[in-house]
């Protein structure tokens, strides 16, 4: 028990017999908790004259932050985009089943669809109520302002642009984006630039994709606030060497000193080449993010599965329009494209988990309390093993998942 | 005095650490019989350490009963920068061991009164018993703490300011940027530690070995102040090679002949 308890009476853990990602090394370190967050066990030694309660041995496993998917659909049969009759129970379900993939913070994200979907969907989400932003109730809204031409796997009947000059045409289409975390546009539809500035300066992330903006249209939406780039390579136009479009950004110098262009990346060996792949972490290490854009079929079986309109065939590691060889969209997990990407890429352990907590919350910028383990930080932590397999994870430093 | 010449900074790490559970273990300490141990910071003694959490770590040693006082501290940086005596000692002992922070003593550089804290601070060591085993190690200009050339031998604990020679072996522990290494701080006197039951000084590396001679084989001089302990009933001095190059032959040969019988006071004590 701290024995002065001038600070808190909270019982404190401290986790022992673990290496911890802390300054970009893994470290043999203990890490010590008290009421949820990272606590500081000099300034407790010192100044409580105090110690922990209780001690977890984590038997050599690697601690590092819990990751953030920033780009998720949806999984095991929940779809974000539908608004069933449960909205709040299906991001919940989702939010309990990541856990064993070592994610404790995502944005659901909703892909193009109509407004009534997003004023449904969005008005059922809870008001944030922690200090940090980022938990499963900011989502990304992944369109409908984006390229006709780019629009993927998106419903073209419910492609938008800014013809009422922008803003309005946002809380036309959203009704309300207080729950909102991001947003993917296309920055070269006309009326953009004063949409990314409005929605940059209300601390919203604006992220390009979708889109076949030119390198030059690209840049000046970073100049106007935009600060990621949605699954680089898919959904833009391809790089060229006279013109590198969006996939120029990063290494492009009109981006401004003190800022960073991140960009998503889908490191499932099916979604990009292995040397695409590498291509963009050596042009731009620190600016990585990995990103499931996970879909509904995510985390279900082998076989055939109904999910709304479409019908889905899994198998192995890819999920198929049935009857075809059309990719339907990404079922990867998130430890697993830790792995993927540290093997493609060559980088160290300490980089592929970086790029899955320490970036996209640098991205959303909440580096204060997630995606670190500085004192302070939220203790929402994955155990994982030298192959980085997780093994168990903390949400404010209780268990929530242990294999 | 007893002079322990061991090879390496190795060895002389591991031996005084074994002196200092030996010397644990046979006191015996319990709830109200504290051990009282004064220590240094520096590199010198981070042999010894290490060795003393791998006893610790073994089961062979408890600081359970342990009360330590250490020696000195700087005025004016943060309690909790990296180079602070308090950062020193938390991360390469306390937060190792079994030791309880009420039971630990650094002097406060940014106590509000630095007089009243140096004087409270000879008070805790009083009320505690004195010190049964003091350690510390040598400045390249004979200092024990940061009693620096011309401190009185009666010193007792106080502010001092600190000589440009001890101001240069620190640099290397602020980025080599002398404005950054702080140049005052808190110290015991030098007849604070010669109260010690017991005294013994690490003293390891060439750029050691003038100041190990003017320790003890010229007079006592305010100049040297670690010359002072000549003057102590119980003094164990351990160093390695290196630091007897300024020694007399005869003096190296006289105490190595001895280390035979010395080595007996390091052998793992029967279990209980």
């Amino acid at each position: 028990m701290p024995t002065n308890k001038s600070v808190s009476k909270a019982p404190i853990t401290q986790f022992v017999n673990c290496r911890i990602l802390r300054d970009h090394k893994l470290q043999r370190e203990d890490l010590w908790v008290r009421e949820g967050r990272i606590l500081d066990p000099e300034k407790l030694f010192f100044d409580e004259e105090g110690y922990a309660d209780q001690r977890v041995d984590c038997e050599g496993l690697i601690i590092a932050p819990g990751f953030i998917d920033v780009q998720i659909n949806g999984g095991y049969g929940i779809d974000f985009s539908q608004a069933t009759s449960n909205v709040r129970g299906g991001v919940a379900l989702v939010a309990k089943k990541i856990l064993e993939h070592g994610v404790t913070s995502f944005l659901p994200t909703l892909v193009t669809s109509p407004p009534n979907i997003y004023h449904k969907v969005g008005t059922t989400s809870t008001p944030v109520l922690s200090t940090c932003p980022v938990s499963h109730h900011c989502c990304h809204l992944e369109g409908p302002f984006i390229s006709l031409e780019k629009k993927g796997a998106h419903p073209e009947q419910y492609l938008r642009s800014f013809q009422s000059g922008g803003m309005l045409d946002l809380i036309e289409t959203y009704g309300t984006l207080d729950n909102v975390a991001m947003v993917t546009l296309a920055p070269e539809l006309p009326n953009s630039e004063k949409v990314v500035r409005e929605l940059a300066q209300r601390g919203i992330t604006v992220s390009l994709g979708h889109s076949v903006a030119n390198l030059s249209q690209a840049e000046e939406a970073v100049q106007n606030g935009a600060s990621f780039i949605t699954h680089l390579f898919n959904a833009m136009l391809p790089f060229h060497h006279r013109d590198p479009g969006i996939v120029g950004l990063l290494t492009s110098d009109q981006v401004p000193q003190d800022r960073t262009v991140f960009y998503g990346m889908i490191a499932d060996g099916i979604h990009t080449n292995s040397a695409a792949l590498r291509i963009a972490h050596r042009a731009h290490p620190t600016g990585l993010v990995l990103v499931t854009d996970a879909i509904t079929a995510m985390g279900l079986p082998p076989g055939r599965h109904t999910l709304g309109q479409q019908v889905i065939e899994i198998q192995g590691l890819h999920a198929y329009v049935a009857g075809t060889k059309t990719l339907s969209g990404s079922i990867a997990t998130m430890d697993m494209c830790v792995r993927h990407f540290k093997q493609a890429s060559g980088c160290s352990v300490e980089q592929a988990l970086e790029a899955a907590s320490l970036h996209p919350a640098q991205l959303l910028g909440i580096t204060r309390c997630k995606g670190t383990l500085d004192y302070g930080a939220d203790a929402d932590l994955v155990l994982l093993d030298d192959a980085i397999n997780v093994r168990a994870t903390y949400i404010a430093g209780q268990e929530v998942w242990r294999k | 005095m007893k002079l322990i010449i061991l090879n390496d900074y190795d060895q002389v790490g591991e031996w005084a650490a074994k002196y200092i559970r030996n010397k644990i273990i046979n006191f015996n300490p319990g709830p109200d019989r504290f051990f009282i141990l004064g220590l240094p910071t520096g590199g010198t003694p981070l042999g010894c350490y290490k060795k003393l959490i791998e006893f610790y770590k073994k089961g062979e040693i408890s600081f359970k009963y342990v009360k330590t006082f250490n020696m000195d501290e700087y005025v004016g940086i943060p309690r909790n920068h990296p180079e602070s005596y308090h950062s020193f000692m938390w991360n390469n002992l306390f937060k190792h061991i079994d030791i309880k922070s009420e039971n630990t003593h650094i002097l406060d550089g940014n106590a509000a009164n630095l007089v009243e804290e140096c004087d409270s601070f000879e008070e805790k060591i009083k009320a505690a018993g004195g010190i049964d085993l003091f350690v510390g190690g040598i400045g390249p200009d004979g200092h024990i703490a940061f009693n620096e050339p011309g401190s009185s031998l009666l010193s007792r604990t106080r502010v001092k300011t600190l000589a440009q020679d001890t101001i240069l072996a620190n640099a290397r522990f602020f980025d080599g940027d002398l404005s950054k290494v702080p140049t005052m701080a808190l110290t015991v006197g030098v007849a604070t530690v010669m109260d010690a039951r017991e005294v013994m000084i690490l003293i390891t590396g060439v750029h050691k070995a003038f100041a190990l001679y003017k320790a003890i084989e010229e007079g006592v001089n305010h100049m040297w102040t670690v010359s002072a302990f000549q003057q102590h009933p119980q003094t164990v001095f351990v160093c390695d090679e290196d630091a007897t190059l300024e020694l007399r032959v005869k003096t190296v040969k006289y105490f190595r002949g001895m280390m035979h019988v010395h080595n007996k006071l390091v052998d793992p004590l029967p279990p209980k």
